[in-house]
């Protein structure tokens, strides 16, 4: 079936069936494998990409049903070639990854943590990752570095990156 | 070089491999589009045992996209059995099941396809006709005589069963006034990461060349495809430019890749197998140890053990690989970090109907530290003494190392006490038990938990030839090139993958400082196997030590040789050659010099100003063999094996809720030497993931499987790993003892965390319970289990 799709503000017009899930979608016809495949069934969020800025896991979701609304992979958040955002950067410096396979979803949970929340608390940064599983770090420099983005982005007194 | 006088080993470098990983351009097996590739589905067993009497296959060659089926009859035909560590002819283990399938989930048949979802749908279709068989699954049942037999023509379920006895452990009981045992469970629990393994293979005919592409961390990879395909070595090409999403030991898919490789080979086209949860939990073969402890320590009044006996009955699965070693690795630290004088061992292996192991982080190190440690907590409440003080008197002391244990292991050095006392001055011990019992008055039960271990590292392997006599293999290296071009510009190689360690970080660091170069200046490249050295993989916390000191070895080579064509060049002897930051001068005249640029050039250019004798260019190469390493045991069984102990030693403050059985870790603290850190963000890192990993084993993950042999553990809502909410805030305290055998004074810390957590978690409940009467000594503890357990007791109080 035909499916239009608009992914880090472009727009795609694709065939798939309808059984596609948008992870596969992502994946398969676009070529976007920032989006990885961990279970497969909703658990370990390493799928994890922003659905209209909520972060949401597209292995539970089918391509058609994210039509009309915009969606944000890991590409979509990295400003050019070469080029970090705060969020990445800021796990690069704290070692917030080691194999790198749930990281993507990570940075992506974070991004749409400090929308809501410039200024979250240890507490508000855990709960917002619980639902992303990392088998490496023990989660510790994780959340160090969404603390250190945190830090960073407000002392920049950028407008906040939410999705108006 | 002496530790302390670095300039980029031991700083808080950035890890030089995550920037392709923050930006989602990692390169996971996955992700690698291969073109007119097929994809492949399995039909697995739903019997715990069954005999295949047919494949229907009919209706599923009809589906869409199905290009084949392939049955176990025609692989066993076709390929040889998989490599085993034992001896062990009559345990074949192949990818497809032929003629009997030996658990439930085990692979009968696989079905390619040009979508995987098309193989998934051609697979439901497939019909076999399985006549069930009786099972067995609990590993003291099956070494009962009259047992049923998992492999009838082995003619017993034993693979392994040796008993080892290491100075005069009758003569040590005897003299001992005072005695314990203790029953100690480790539960079938594995690393599971969160990419699952996968592998696309590719066959040329023309160039007769298999092109593998694997998520895949395992030494002899290349050599084990080409001999279960009956092909040379060198018409096997594994590409270790593959990112590998976690692994910790496991990602060992040597039979997924054989079952590709025949394939492809068979059908003339790609193909690829990437597994689902499902597959990796139940059919991958990546289970780790199930270990049944029974140990007796003989002791004094004043808590110091004398001996040991230990014997420890490993359900290992239905099949075996490299699992059934796992019972001798521990050797290489049997005493763990205590003067126990003598000891006896017996390591038993039984086949049964469960899925098959691999390797896991520690190798079998975890479980031993487990029963070592709850003898150690024992101990104290039998003599009423504090089990940090029966630790204490027990430990060797920093003036005895280097120290012989019995099994016949040298430990390198260490200073136990030393970073004891460091945690109790992070952390009053008084005050945390004080803490305890306020938790206690409360109305919780509380508990604090303590562990001692070492982290073999370095992996000499040595356990194999300990194990299995035919093996003869002390020989245990890795390697690493470098190659300054005609501009000047250095790359280094490696030869193997990395599932998160960062081994490009380790080779750029380690061949910046011995040039005294910038580090990220180093690019570190991966050559496929055909254009590699010899490597070990990363197994056995072994690359710091192993790929850093060949990295060492081969810098300091590139330096000796542009120190001679300087000096040739200057007309100075070599010994007044001073090599800094790349140039070479003359000692006795500084300003005598000739730059990195012009050395690089004579090297390259002018042969004419070359050293007689030298070779063209600037290409290094050095094979590293490990240190200690080259000796096979003696006739009595005593080895010595790994080069480098680390110490962790664990102390962490926990509380149950006595209604819901439920534990909560308040306090972590972890005392950690591994020697010389060459990157501290790496080394924390790893550790703080090890603990988590150890937290999962000892209260949540379980392959657990019910009376029929059916795993009930398939998914992440059933095997349940630690998220953010079960890992505390760890604090680490650091020491460093380098080890005299390395090049920096660098230990291994790849499962430092993993090794104790376990023991000191389970150490912690105990001492939370113990006030109720009861105890606790199977592994994983699930909240379910304590808090019935906890409920009975508090009803048989009243």
């Amino acid at each position: 079936m035909r499916v239009k799709l608009t992914v880090n503000g472009t727009q795609h017009a694709l065939d798939v069936e309808p059984r596609t899930t948008l992870l596969d979608c992502l994946r398969d016809n676009l070529d976007l494998k920032g989006a990885h495949a961990g279970c497969e069934h909703g658990v370990c969020g390493a799928c994890t990409v922003l659905f209209d800025g909520v972060a949401v896991r597209s292995c539970l979701m089918f391509a058609p049903q994210a039509e009309g609304t915009p969606i944000t992979t890991i590409e979509g958040v990295t400003p050019g070639p070469g080029e970090l955002s705060p969020v990445q950067d800021a796990f690069c410096e704290t070692h917030g990854m080691q194999c790198g396979y749930c990281t993507p979803a990570m940075i992506l949970v974070a991004h749409a943590l400090l929308a809501d929340n410039p200024n979250p608390t240890r507490e508000d940064i855990v709960e917002a990752i619980s639902g992303n599983l990392c088998r490496c770090t023990g989660y510790a420099q994780i959340v160090e570095a969404i603390a250190l983005a945190a830090e960073r982005m407000r002392g920049t007194n950028r407008p906040s990156e939410r999705r108006k | 070089m002496s530790a302390g006088h670095h300039r980029f080993v031991s700083t808080d470098r950035r890890v030089r491999e995550d920037r392709r990983f923050v930006a989602g351009k990692g390169r996971f097996v996955a992700d690698i589009d291969l073109p007119n590739v097929k994809h492949v589905a399995l039909v697995t067993c739903p019997h715990a045992a069954a005999r295949i009497k047919n494949v229907d296959k009919r209706a599923a060659s009809k589906m869409p996209g199905v290009h084949y089926v392939l049955e176990g009859a025609e692989l066993a035909a076709a390929t040889l059995p998989l490599m085993t560590g034992l001896d062990t002819p009559h345990v074949p283990r192949r990818p497809l099941a032929f003629e009997v399938a030996r658990y439930s989930g085990e692979w009968v048949a696989a079905v390619v396809a040009d979508t995987r979802a098309q193989a998934e749908d051609a697979a439901e279709e497939i019909v076999v006709d399985y006549e069930p068989l009786p099972f067995v699954l609990d590993a003291e049942q099956a070494l009962e005589k009259g047992s049923v037999l998992v492999h009838e023509a082995h003619g017993s379920n034993v693979l392994l069963d040796k008993t080892f006895v290491w100075g005069d452990v009758e003569k040590d009981f005897a003299a001992s006034p005072r005695r314990l045992s203790l029953r100690v469970k480790w539960g079938r629990s594995s690393t599971v990461p969160i990419e699952t393994f996968g592998v696309i293979v590719t066959w040329d005919p023309w160039r007769e060349m298999l092109d593998v592409y694997a998520s895949i961390q395992m030494p002899r990879f290349a050599d084990q495809i080409g001999a279960a395909l009956k092909i040379p070595n060198t018409s096997v090409r594994v590409h270790y430019d593959v990112d590998v999403g976690g692994s910790y030991g496991v990602k060992r898919g040597i039979k997924h890749t054989v079952l590709c490789g025949y394939l492809s080979r068979r059908l003339g086209f790609p193909v690829r197998l990437i597994e689902d949860r499902l597959e990796n939990m139940r059919g991958g073969d990546a289970h780790g140890p199930e270990r049944l402890f029974d140990v007796e320590v003989a002791f004094d009044d004043s808590g110091i053990v004398r001996s040991m006996k230990m014997r420890a009955l490993e359900n290992l699965g239905a099949y075996a690989g490299r699992s059934p070693f796992q019972l001798g690795k521990p050797v290489t630290a049997i005493v763990g970090p205590y003067k126990i004088k003598s000891v006896q061992y017996r390591a038993i292996a039984v086949v049964t109907n469960k899925t098959t192991q691999d390797a896991v982080r520690g190798f079998g190190q975890g479980p031993t530290n487990l029963a070592l440690e709850r003898c150690m907590d024992e101990i104290a409440n039998a003599l009423g003494l504090d089990p940090l003080e029966v630790r204490r008197r027990n430990l060797i002391r920093h003036e005895e190392f280097p120290y012989l244990i019995p099994s016949g292991t040298t430990y390198d050095s260490g200073d136990y006490h030393t970073v004891i006392d460091k945690v109790l001055a992070d952390t009053n011990y008084e005050s945390l038990k004080a803490e305890r019992d306020r938790l206690r008055g409360e109305g919780k039960l509380a508990g604090i938990g303590i562990a001692a271990c070492l982290e073999p590292s370095g992996g000499n392997a040595t356990f194999e030839a300990l194990l299995n006599p035919k093996i003869t293999t002390s020989t245990f290296m890795d390697s690493c090139r470098i190659n300054v071009d005609g501009a000047g510009a250095i790359t280094a190689t490696m030869h193997t993958t990395s599932s998160g360690q960062g081994h490009e970080t380790l080779v750029g660091t380690v061949i910046g400082e011995v040039l005294q170069i910038d580090p990220d200046s180093v690019r570190v490249a991966r050559p496929d196997s055909l254009n590699s050295l010899p490597s070990g993989t990363p197994v056995g916390s072994r690359m710091a030590i192993m790929l850093g000191g060949a990295a060492f070895h081969a810098a300091e080579k590139l330096k000796a040789k542009l120190t001679a064509i300087g000096a040739h060049d200057l007309g100075i002897p070599i010994e007044r050659a001073v090599y800094e930051h790349g140039s070479i001068h003359d000692r006795q005249s500084p300003s005598s010099k000739r730059s990195w640029d012009e050395l690089v050039h004579i090297a390259h250019r002018n042969y004419h100003r070359m050293p007689q004798g030298f070779e063209p260019g600037l290409a290094v190469e050095h094979v590293y063999q490990v240190p200690t390493g080259g000796t096979l045991p003696t006739p009595d069984g005593r080895v010595h094996m790994y080069p480098c102990f680390a110490f962790e030693f664990h102390l962490l403050l926990l509380s149950i809720d006595p209604d819901l059985g439920r534990p909560e870790i308040l306090r972590y603290r972890l005392g950690h030497d591994c020697g010389t850190q060459i990157n501290p963000k790496i080394v924390r890192g790893m550790t703080i993931g090890g603990i988590a990993h150890g937290i999962g084993a000892a209260l949540y993950e379980e392959f657990s499987y019910n009376d029929e042999g059916q795993l009930i553990a398939q998914s992440f809502m059933d095997y349940l790993l630690p998220s953010s909410h079960e890992v505390p805030p760890v604090e680490i305290i650091d020491h460093e003892t380098p080890s005299p055998h390395t090049v920096f004074g660098q230990k291994g810390s790849g499962e430092s965390g993993y090794l104790g957590a376990p023991a000191a978690v389970a150490n912690a409940v105990n001492d939370a319970i113990r006030p109720l009467g009861i105890s606790v000594n199977a592994l994983p503890i699930r909240v379910s289990a304590l808090g019935d357990l906890i409920a009975k007791a508090q009803a048989k109080g009243r």
